[in-house]
């Protein structure tokens, strides 16, 4: 269904072409996963299906695309329309219209459908995705995940044969994302849709993919079965890596197949206890930060209701809960400069919402959702410099945090150019500068790979052990499980449970990491801890 | 009989505005005008939806009164009056000025009359500017562009886009301004600037970009194949159409010069010009999706604007004192029935027209409040 045939593709301003030699045949009806580090190609190569690789982002390709038998070069990404639906990573920045059912009715009008046509498939597709209480609502209104099911119908509408999805769960809390894959897989098995997808978090769709495509970074493609592919790919999922360890063969990709082989291993860790790495519970006695009674509101909705929260010295945290629970809200109010319409947030002594913002961001950093907000410069080092200013440090001290927190980030470059990850570390680098006591970071795994993610993990951690507390708003739960000390759980902005991470991740169903899902009723968390624990049961 | 929510044909609402201001074109008088703004007012409050559009009226409200005070302000500054029987108001300082700048004159005798005329002046814009507001009130602004021929599809398309953009412009400044605080403040002057304009523009082409790609990889643009005679003929028929037009504009506004110019050049400019867009239609391919209707409800509102600037135009005929009433003597204004008929008659819509669908209740958290992109909003589904 999908053929590359001797792909090449190099863009104008990069040495290595992103692309090299590609040959790569998806049959249809396979859900094809795409797998690869950050800047492995796997956007270049989700594009070049449909031709928006080179016709929108430039450069040059070479050799051949054939999407259902209509090749790339000769039909522009809008006479392809009827064959591949694409879904940006972003489903928000793609949407053409105000509401649920003119957004879906959007690529038929231009495939030109006969009204009647138009009805009937607009009624089916609300149905298949289970929209049809949203039919009438404005796009900007929905969560996430009812936004990504709304672009994944307004492509479907149009009946392709191909769908292209590019990490379609990374904005979305784990019960929203399984809604999305359950709806992907449903398409894949009733219509017969051939569905390429990429994916950072493998351990949420690995289970569904009947292929993978794993690009190593040097442009070559490796495409085959999942379980071949993870036997070697340098980043796997926790199920697959705990397969490795335990020497399952084949290895387990869904916690089902992993569970049904790990009673053996349960029972050799049955005496073992994983928690002597952590601190098993924060100093209690003076907390950095205390919160009492926050009350953040915008007219009549309840962001944030009556929270209390201490972050200790040296102390990770996350806050979790589904999309729009109240985290963002409840960070900004702790920072100080968002909204709060009661409660009182003491640092040090002193109420940050008080201070002057330059004040403020010395007892409490936060790192927002999207953190390229906070830069305006054109260069790393204009960005540094201009910390060093704001923050009253010697010249050259972000520059030199930066340079502990990310290495491989040169000088010169625009901060608009870096990964994901790399910007992250600027931004952190920027508010670090000001050495708050307390760090606050909003969704910071978003879009980064397993390497990036283990690198934040360690720095974070590095921090806390430098005597910061640190609170991390996340979806991410394999994060979670690696990185934090407690977890505190919102629920339509009130705290719903909170205790170490141990305690509240090992019990929750959403919210359990995959290693803690295998092992239950032992509560390991990750690889690491089980490989550490194994290395001193048999040495 | 039954009749279902549901929203009017926009063209019919912009025809109806468009009588309405015809209506408010033809008279000075203030009761007529504000007679002209309480039934406007009247079906805008009836009729329209929930939408954000809809609650625009009362910025044309505003906007009417700034113009009325603007209207009077330059009376009272330029426009001096030295007539002997006009009632003095006040008097302001004269600036002299040189003899090149005769007939302009700054200063000096305001009158009673000047003022009046002045406001009534006023009111006649702001009247015609609300009945442009109600159209945008009632209309969908989208649904009204679709109704662009179909060659000009795309160019409404762009506009839609390019309008939609508009509030999340707002947003991302709003996000930038907020992130700037976490940065010790935005600074001030050229930084301040920059701080902000930076990333919201970087923002702004990330997403059009986005927007584009998402655009064409889902079908917009696509061309029928067209014979190359079919083409030609398109853009022959528009050029010699526009030639046309111009001629007959010529011919319109120097009526003296050539009279035989102005109907045939803009009637025939007119035609050349349709007839290469419907041609030119044929390349667009493209259909609409729950096409409004258009039923008796749309002719009645249509009816009654066409119906209210008719009486108008025939009241001030009739009855040019009534309706155009003269500032000198002053006197207090009368009400012709004539006109009065007219323009109640133009409130038929809050009635004839089916009520608005009416849309769930909208719960946004502002974007400016939480630093939260709307997916993150959830809401009970």
């Amino acid at each position: 269904m999908i053929d590359f045939e001797n792909v090449s593709v190099r863009y104008p301003d990069g040495n290595e072409p992103v692309l090299r030699d590609v040959d790569l045949h998806v049959p249809e009806g396979e859900l094809c996963l795409v797998v690869g580090t950050t800047g492995a190609g796997k956007s270049t190569l989700l594009g070049a299906v449909n031709g928006l690789v080179p016709t929108f982002t430039g450069g040059t390709l070479s050799g051949r695309v054939r999407v259902a038998g209509r090749d790339t070069r000769t039909h522009p990404p809008r006479d392809l329309a009827d064959v591949v639906g694409v879904v940006g990573q972003d489903p928000a920045a793609g949407f053409v219209t105000d509401t649920v059912e003119e957004e879906l009715a959007f690529g038929m009008e231009q495939l030109a459908l006969p009204p009647a046509a138009m009805r009937k498939r607009v009624e089916e597709t609300l149905d298949v995705l289970g929209l049809g209480p949203l039919r009438s609502r404005a796009l900007r209104d929905l969560s996430g995940g009812q936004q990504q099911r709304v672009a994944i119908g307004s492509v479907l509408v149009t009946h392709p044969h191909v769908l292209v999805l590019d990490e379609p769960t990374s904005a979305l809390d784990p019960v929203a994302a399984e809604d999305v894959l359950a709806a992907i897989t449903r398409l894949v098995h009733d219509l017969g849709l051939t569905v390429l997808v990429a994916e950072h978090r493998l351990e949420r769709v690995v289970q569904c993919a009947d292929s993978i495509a794993y690009l190593p970074g040097d442009g070559r493609v490796e495409y085959g079965s999942p379980a071949e592919i993870l036997g070697t790919s340098r980043i796997a999922p926790p199920v697959v890596e705990l397969g490795r360890l335990a020497g399952w063969s084949p290895l387990p990709l869904s916690i089902r197949d992993a569970r049904r082989r790990a009673p053996e291993l349960r029972v050799r860790l049955e005496n073992e206890s994983p928690a002597a790495a952590r601190p098993a519970s924060p100093p209690a006695s003076s907390p950095l930060l205390r919160a009492r009674g926050v009350i953040v509101r915008y007219g009549d909705l309840v962001a944030v209701a009556d929270a209390d929260l201490d972050i200790g010295a040296g102390e990770v945290i996350a806050l979790m809960g589904r999309n729009g629970c109240g985290k963002s809200s409840l960070l900004w109010a702790l920072q100080g400069s968002g909204a709060r319409q009661a409660g009182a947030v003491e640092v040090a002594g002193q109420e940050p919402s008080r201070l002057p913002s330059k004040a403020a961001r010395r007892l409490v950093g936060l790192v927002p959702q999207t953190p390229g907000d906070l830069l305006y410069l054109d260069t790393v080092e204009a960005e540094c410099a201009q910390a060093d200013e704001d923050s009253g440090v010697e010249p050259g001290g972000t520059a030199a945090l930066l340079a502990r927190l990310a290495p491989d980030i040169s000088a010169d470059r625009h901060p608009r150019d870096l990964s994901e990850g790399q910007r992250l570390a600027l931004v952190l680098a920027i508010q670090l500068a000001a050495a708050p006591a307390v760090l606050l970071l909003d969704e910071p795994t978003r879009g980064l790979d397993y390497d990036a993610k283990d690198r934040l993990a360690r720095i974070v951690r590095g921090l806390a052990a430098a005597g910061h507390g640190i609170a991390v708003a996340t979806h991410d739960v394999e994060f979670a499980a690696r990185a934090v000390d407690r977890v505190v759980v919102l629920g339509d902005g009130e705290v719903v449970a909170e205790g170490t991470a141990r305690d509240v991740l090992a019990a929750s169903p959403a919210f359990a990491p995959q290693v803690a899902k295998i092992l239950a009723p032992q509560r390991f968390l990750t690889v690491a801890e089980v490989e550490e624990v194994l290395a001193g049961v048999s040495p | 009989m039954h009749r279902l929510p549901r929203p009017l044909h926009p063209g019919a609402w912009w025809l109806w505005a468009a009588g309405l201001a015809v209506a408010a074109s033809r008279t000075t008088n203030p009761l007529l005008l504000l007679l002209i703004l309480a039934v406007a007012a009247y079906v805008v409050t009836a009729r329209r939806t929930d939408a954000p559009w809809a609650r625009a009226f009362r910025f044309y409200l505003t906007f009417g009164l700034v113009v009325i005070a603007i209207r009077v302000i330059l009376r009272c500054i330029f426009g001096g009056d030295e007539s002997p029987t006009s009632h003095v108001l006040a008097r302001l300082p004269e600036v002299p000025l040189p003899a090149w700048a005769a007939g302009v004159r700054i200063g000096g005798r305001i009158s009673v009359e000047g003022v009046l005329a002045a406001t009534y002046d006023g009111l006649r814009l702001a009247t015609l500017l609300c009945c442009v507001g109600a159209a945008n009130t009632l209309a969908n602004p989208k649904r009204a562009l679709r109704m662009l021929p179909g060659a000009l599809y795309e160019l409404g398309m762009a506009v839609v886009v390019a309008v939609s953009a508009a509030p999340q412009l707002v947003e991302s400044t709003q996000r930038v301004a907020r992130a700037g605080r976490l940065r010790g403040g935005l600074g001030r002057g050229r930084r301040a600037i920059r701080t902000i304009v930076a990333p919201v523009v970087h923002d702004a082409l990330d997403r059009s970009l986005a927007l584009a790609a998402a655009m064409d990889s889902r079908g917009y643009g696509r061309r029928t194949a067209v014979s190359p005679t079919a083409r030609r003929t398109t853009g022959a028929l528009l050029v010699a159409g526009l030639i046309g037009l111009c001629l007959g504009s010529y011919g319109l506004l120097s009526a003296s010069d050539a009279p035989g110019l102005a109907l045939p050049g803009t009637a025939g400019g007119v035609a050349l010009c349709v007839l290469g867009l419907a041609l030119g239609s044929r390349r667009v391919a493209h259909s609409e999706y729950r096409p409004d209707p258009w039923l008796w409800p749309e002719w009645a509102v249509v009816g009654s604007g066409v119906a209210a600037g008719a009486l108008l135009v025939v009241a001030s005929h009739l009855d040019p004192a009534g309706v155009v009433p003269p500032v000198s003597p002053l006197h207090w204004p009368s009400l012709p029935l004539l006109a009065v008929v007219g323009v109640l008659i133009a409130a038929a819509p809050a009635v004839a027209a089916p009520p608005p669908s009416s849309t769930p209740a909208r719960r946004t958290k502002p974007e400016a409040g939480a630093s939260r992109s709307p997916r993150e909003t959830e809401l009970a589904a």
